[in-house]
């Protein structure tokens, strides 16, 4: 059987699995129904949760973590840099906040991680 | 200043710690030198964090401001900016901070003040000693919270998840990662970073090798790679030369001590706080717990072990005692191992590493036994064992039996 690693969380299950026709028959060894949904992705198009960060002006700290909210396609990363690199938002920021709405239609948004106050100094 | 229980440090364990103490009654103060809580989560802006703890998968910040949002709303005194100095054994400690120096006194102690890492001048790498050079957390810090870029081509010394991380990290900032190396035959890290932090971005992985040499003037200029032998021995004519002004060390992490020096012992194979499994050392009024007892994979552990410490610390500052207990000790395959002392009635949470990969092997602990494969040192073994399986021994050994 071939077999993948789930990258969804720090378990990272080996994931068995056989094909035929194309078509998932057999599937062993995800210890959630993630896996499942990863296995599809990963033959069809891979996907990644990608983690970086923000410019902020006015911050308390020059830079805002933030993370795409699902998983995007792997080939959009590097438009994805490309684009984040532009940015600067302004203090406050929130965890949670919206930095980009609907990233390159993919229905998926990327957001802040970490609060950053506005520079009281 | 007087409180029940001080809590040093305020990273993962530390808060944990602190809203636990207060949730049984201690009044508690929370002390960190850094400007804010969450210690080491803060600079790690990827995600892989609270998948045990909150069923989620979060990043470090995210995570960490779950706990510091618990802590505005609890009556826990939180003193950051502030630097423990030193503790003496009639339960004082003195405090440091912008405002001056101050003494608290306090019933009992959780100590978790989280590790530092293995630095350059431990590796004793011969060559010069040029600028360029930079240990990973030291890197994350820059990038993630600072905003500076440490350089223009890389090279990744230890493939630890640290340095994996730390090679995509780059990789997206426009660093050119020309490879990462790792003395073991394996990835020192998880499968799902060498997948989602090397292959993904194409970054040459090369075990079983090492750093000999490194050149430069002011600046690092190059850097000798060379094969190593079963015995981590260069191995005469494999040197390759990469031409790279920037070097990541992501070698390790030590347990943080030094301020427990002359009040507790510690453990000779992890080199942390020695503990029972309820997270007191072996003086009774100082707990420990997180990654200065021993080196985590997993915060949700960290936070696990930091409440119970926190606990215990609140019912020893009301006048409990606990028993010492039974010394629990490192049998066939276990390298390092945690708690080492065993209070009966409990439940036991053992942590563990294999010294080496094993492919399928039996985990045994007084009379609990359970079956593991694929067995990397990389990847630490978490199991609870239920008390009735322990009862009846005056010491506990835990063996890996390859089968
Ligand atoms: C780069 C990296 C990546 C990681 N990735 C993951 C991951 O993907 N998933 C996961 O679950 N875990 C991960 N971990 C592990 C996890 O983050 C740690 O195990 C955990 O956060 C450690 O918490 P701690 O409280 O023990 O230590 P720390 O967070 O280090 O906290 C210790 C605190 O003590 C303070 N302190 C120390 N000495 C003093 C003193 N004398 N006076 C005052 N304050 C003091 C320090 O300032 C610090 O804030 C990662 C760790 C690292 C380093
Ligand atoms: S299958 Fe589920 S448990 Fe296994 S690695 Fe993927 S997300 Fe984690």
């Amino acid at each position: 059987m071939d077999r993948v690693v789930c990258v969804q969380c720090p378990v990272g299950c080996k994931i068995k699995f056989e094909l035929s026709n194309g078509r998932i028959v057999k599937v062993e060894g995800n210890k959630c129904p993630r896996g499942l949904s990863y296995l599809e992705d990963e033959l069809r198009e891979p996907k990644r949760v990608v983690p970086t960060s923000v410019k902020v002006v006015g911050g308390n700290y020059p830079l805002v973590s933030v993370k795409t909210s699902a998983p995007i396609p792997k080939k959009y990363i590097p438009q994805l840099m490309e684009k984040l690199k532009k940015i600067k938002i302004n203090a406050p920021v929130k965890a949670g906040d919206v930095i980009v709405k609907n990233i390159f239609d993919t229905g998926v948004d990327v957001v802040a991680t970490r609060t950053v106050l506005e520079n009281s100094k | 200043m007087k409180t029940d229980v001080l809590v040093i440090g305020a990273g993962a364990a530390g808060m944990a710690a602190a809203l636990s103490a207060a949730k049984n009654g201690a009044t508690v103060a929370l002390v960190d030198r850094d400007e804010r809580t969450g210690g080491i989560l803060n600079q790690c802006i990827h995600n892989g964090f609270g998948l045990h703890y909150f069923k989620e998968e979060l990043t470090g910040p995210e995570y960490a401001e779950r706990f510091s949002a618990l802590l505005e709303k609890s009556q826990i005194k939180v003193l950051t900016d502030c630097h423990v100095h030193s503790v003496t054994p009639d339960k004082k400690a003195l405090l440091v901070s912008p405002n001056g120096v101050f003494e608290v006194e306090c019933k009992s102690i959780v100590y978790t003040a989280g590790a530092r890492e293995r630095p350059f001048g431990a590796l004793m790498i011969p060559g010069d000693r040029p600028s360029g050079i930079f240990t990973a957390g030291v890197a994350q810090k820059y990038m993630n919270i600072e905003n500076r870029l440490i350089g223009k081509r890389a090279l990744i010394l230890g493939s630890g998840d640290i340095g994996m991380i730390m090679a995509r990290r780059l990789t997206l900032e426009g660093v050119e990662v020309v490879a990462v190396v790792e003395r073991l035959p394996y990835s020192g890290g998880l499968l799902r970073n060498v997948i989602q932090c090397l292959e993904d971005y194409n970054i040459p992985l090369y075990l079983s090798s090492t750093v000999v040499e490194v050149r430069g003037k002011e600046r690092l200029e190059e850097v000798v790679v060379a094969q190593v032998d079963k015995n981590y021995e260069p191995i005469p004519g494999t040197e390759r030369v990469f031409k790279v002004d920037t070097l990541v060390l992501s070698v390790g992490l030590i347990p943080q001590v030094e301020l427990l020096q002359n009040l507790v012992q510690f453990d000779r194979v992890s080199r942390g706080v020695l503990c029972s499994n309820i997270g007191q050392s072996t003086a009774e009024w100082i707990f420990a717990a997180g990654n200065c007892t021993v080196i985590y994979d997993l915060v949700d552990y960290v936070t696990m072990e930091g409440e119970k410490a926190g606990r215990y610390a609140a019912l020893y500052a009301k006048g409990e005692n606990f028993e010492k207990g039974i010394p629990i000790e490192t049998g066939e395959n276990v390298g390092v191992l945690f708690p080492r002392r065993y209070v009966s009635g409990e439940d036991l949470t053992v942590y563990l590493r294999s010294k080496r990969p094993i492919e399928k092997a039996t985990l045994v602990v007084g009379n609990f036994e359970r079956k593991y494969e694929d067995i990397m040192p990389s990847e630490m073994i978490r199991v609870k064992i239920p008390s009735q399986k322990l009862t009846g021994f005056d010491k506990l050994l835990v063996t890996l039996k390859e089968e």
